[in-house]
């Protein structure tokens, strides 16, 4: 065999492969948009494309649980984390980042070290604190329990953002007489824009997902978020979950979630990369 | 680690203004700065972690939380008698293992792949963070509707391929159902491993490509005399990552299989006790010890993985 043969062979296997990866990433979304839109017994033959699509799963699952308010409840969640989030953690980076004090360095690894907490080794500490504070079964007390999840890391990623800021833009303003508050709010916020947009998707993609809390610390239907709101959707028996319904709800929400996630690639890769490789 | 902020403060030290007074003024405020965070993250990680500790040595049930009696290690001891407990944990290490060398291996082809110039490269991005972005209860949800052993696509696909003469029940069979959490977990989770890989893989300078194509190296030799050694502590840093979460797994088990033994990690056995059982202090002491194994693991990557990044990472 000639050597052109043979890259052609291997060109054609590595674009096979490339295919079956492609394959396996996309088709799983594939298929759950094409059963959501199949109802009565339609979802239960395999048909690649609907020959009669219908939207009825998704006028259902709306009707059947209250998933209007779940996804209300879990925007809200969702935007506070983020907000409480990146308000702690962009001071906290201008001290971890900008200035030099005794117990810096202890305190930074602390609180990467909250990052590898399992969330099912706080949960009885934290179920008794939320019921403690009257917060359970109540969005607040599911806002608190996130910033476990997204404080380190919106620290981490940020405090390694502040330093790289120029130094000679705060040794200038502290000539001028800027308060530490100052320099902070005036000057790095507004250089910080890429970073809090980086960071906030992360925190929010993190508190839109979480399931654990949200299971174990709301009772009523009405208090759930989406990812517990779909876990618990159920049929008349448990051998007969309604698929169709539960695909539904699947695209809804994920669908707007895929959408941010392509618009801001670059956004999101620049945050999950930041804290591992830059330096 | 190859990003540490605590290795690089930005120094102001040694600008002829910098004087003592002045240093002092800027470490209280720092302590200011960064008190509301850490005021925080004590009350909502710190004293939680000591109370399930303060729980795992007492009887106490979950719905009189108030009232409990001490029991010294007596959940430790019933802990360790529980064959469930040893299965949760074979499964946990099992999945661990499985998944995140998939996930490498994955991860890096996906990352060569997108790295070289291709047609179609950013289609091809675009397609592997969709996974990503999927919530884990929606993405075991679908699976499960994937995995069904009577209307499933799966079965339908690998029946009428022959692969498989009779129906397999995916999530069901002993044998199957840790591999089938296996491949959701791979499927959601190689997208990160991939974008770490790939940053790592764009900071390679092209030059070193250059020069050993000038001198006819192969291709392969390339990758594991060149590249391999460049970007692995960028893969370490994944790994690290990757290990972590997989030993905590939970809502992905839970979702696809419920408290099955065949697939109950760790955490899942936690909170069925916890929650199901209400048992606070039996199931404290599970996630204690499930606490004291990820710091362990973190600690062993922390020792043997600085001997060795270090030189690389810099």
């Amino acid at each position: 065999m000639g050597w052109r043969v043979r890259k052609w062979i291997g060109a054609l296997g590595f674009y096979l492969l490339i295919a079956l990866l492609l394959l396996y990433a996309v088709f799983p979304f594939y298929w759950a948009v094409v059963s959501s839109l199949q109802s009565g017994s339609a979802l239960f033959t395999v048909e690649f494309i609907p020959r009669d699509p219908a939207w009825q799963n998704y006028v259902t699952v709306f009707q059947e649980q209250p998933f209007g308010r779940n996804i209300l409840n879990s925007f809200a969640v969702s935007l506070a984390t983020v907000a409480i989030s990146l308000t702690l953690a962009v001071t906290a980076a201008y001290a971890f980042g900008r200035v030099e004090f005794r117990g810096r360095r202890p305190l930074l690894l602390s609180v990467l070290a909250v990052s590898m907490f399992p969330q099912v080794a706080v949960l009885s500490g934290m179920f008794e604190l939320i019921s403690a504070l009257g917060l359970y079964n109540n969005l607040f007390g599911l806002t608190l329990s996130y910033l476990i999840m997204t404080l380190p890391f919106t620290v981490w990623v940020l405090t390694t953002f502040m330093r790289e800021l120029p130094r000679e833009l705060e040794e200038a303003a502290m000539v001028d007489g800027a308060t530490p508050w100052q320099i902070l709010t005036r000057i790095f916020l507004p250089l910080m824009g890429p970073a809090l947009v980086s960071t906030g998707l992360l925190a929010f993609i993190v508190a839109w997902n979480e399931f654990l809390f949200a299971l174990t610390f709301t009772l009523t239907s009405e208090m759930r978020t989406v990812p517990v709101a779909i876990a618990l959707i159920s049929g008349a028996s448990a051998y007969e979950l309604p698929w169709g319904n539960i695909m539904a709800a699947s695209v809804t929400v994920t669908v707007p979630l895929v959408l941010l996630v392509l618009v801001f690639q670059r956004k999101i890769v620049a945050g999950l990369t930041a804290g591992a490789i830059k330096g | 680690m190859a990003g540490d902020p605590q290795t690089r403060p930005a120094r102001l030290k040694g600008t002829a203004r910098e004087l003592t007074p002045l240093t002092r003024l800027r470490a209280r405020s720092a302590w200011l700065f960064a008190a509301p965070m850490l005021v925080i993250l004590a009350l909502v990680a710190g004293w939680p972690l000591l109370r399930t500790i303060y729980f795992s040595f007492t009887d106490a049930l979950l719905s009189e939380l108030g009232a409990y009696g001490f029991v010294g290690l007596h959940n430790y001891a019933l802990l360790l008698d529980d064959p469930i407990w040893w299965q949760a944990v074979r499964n946990t290490l099992a999945f661990t293992a499985a998944s995140v060398s998939l996930e490498l291996v994955l991860g890096l082809v996906i990352a060569l792949t997108l790295n070289a110039h291709l047609r179609g490269r950013g289609l091809m991005r675009a397609a592997v963070l969709i996974p990503w972005a999927i919530p884990t209860v929606v993405s075991a949800k679908m699976w499960q509707w994937m995995y069904n052993d009577i209307y499933g696509v799966i079965n339908h696909l690998l029946l009428g391929l022959g692969l498989i003469a009779e129906p397999w029940a995916w999530t069901a069979d002993p044998g199957l159902a840790l591999a089938a959490v296996v491949a959701v977990d791979v499927w959601k989770t190689t997208p990160f491993v991939a974008l770490l890989a790939l940053a790592a893989l764009q900071l390679v300078p092209g030059e070193l490509y250059e020069a050993a194509r000038v001198d006819g190296v192969h291709p392969t030799r390339v990758f594991f005399r060149i590249t391999l050694p460049l970007i692995t502590p960028a893969l370490m840093v994944a790994v690290i990552f990757r290990t972590l979460d997989a030993l905590r797994i939970f809502d992905l088990v839970y979702v696809l299989t419920a408290n099955s033994p065949d697939t109950i990690t760790m955490s899942v056995y936690a909170r069925q006790h916890l929650v199901d059982f209400q048992d606070v202090g039996y199931g404290s002491a599970a996630s204690t010890l499930l606490f004291f194994v990820i710091a362990l693991v973190t600690a062993l990557f922390i020792t043997l993985g600085r001997v060795k990044l270090t030189p690389g990472a810099r």
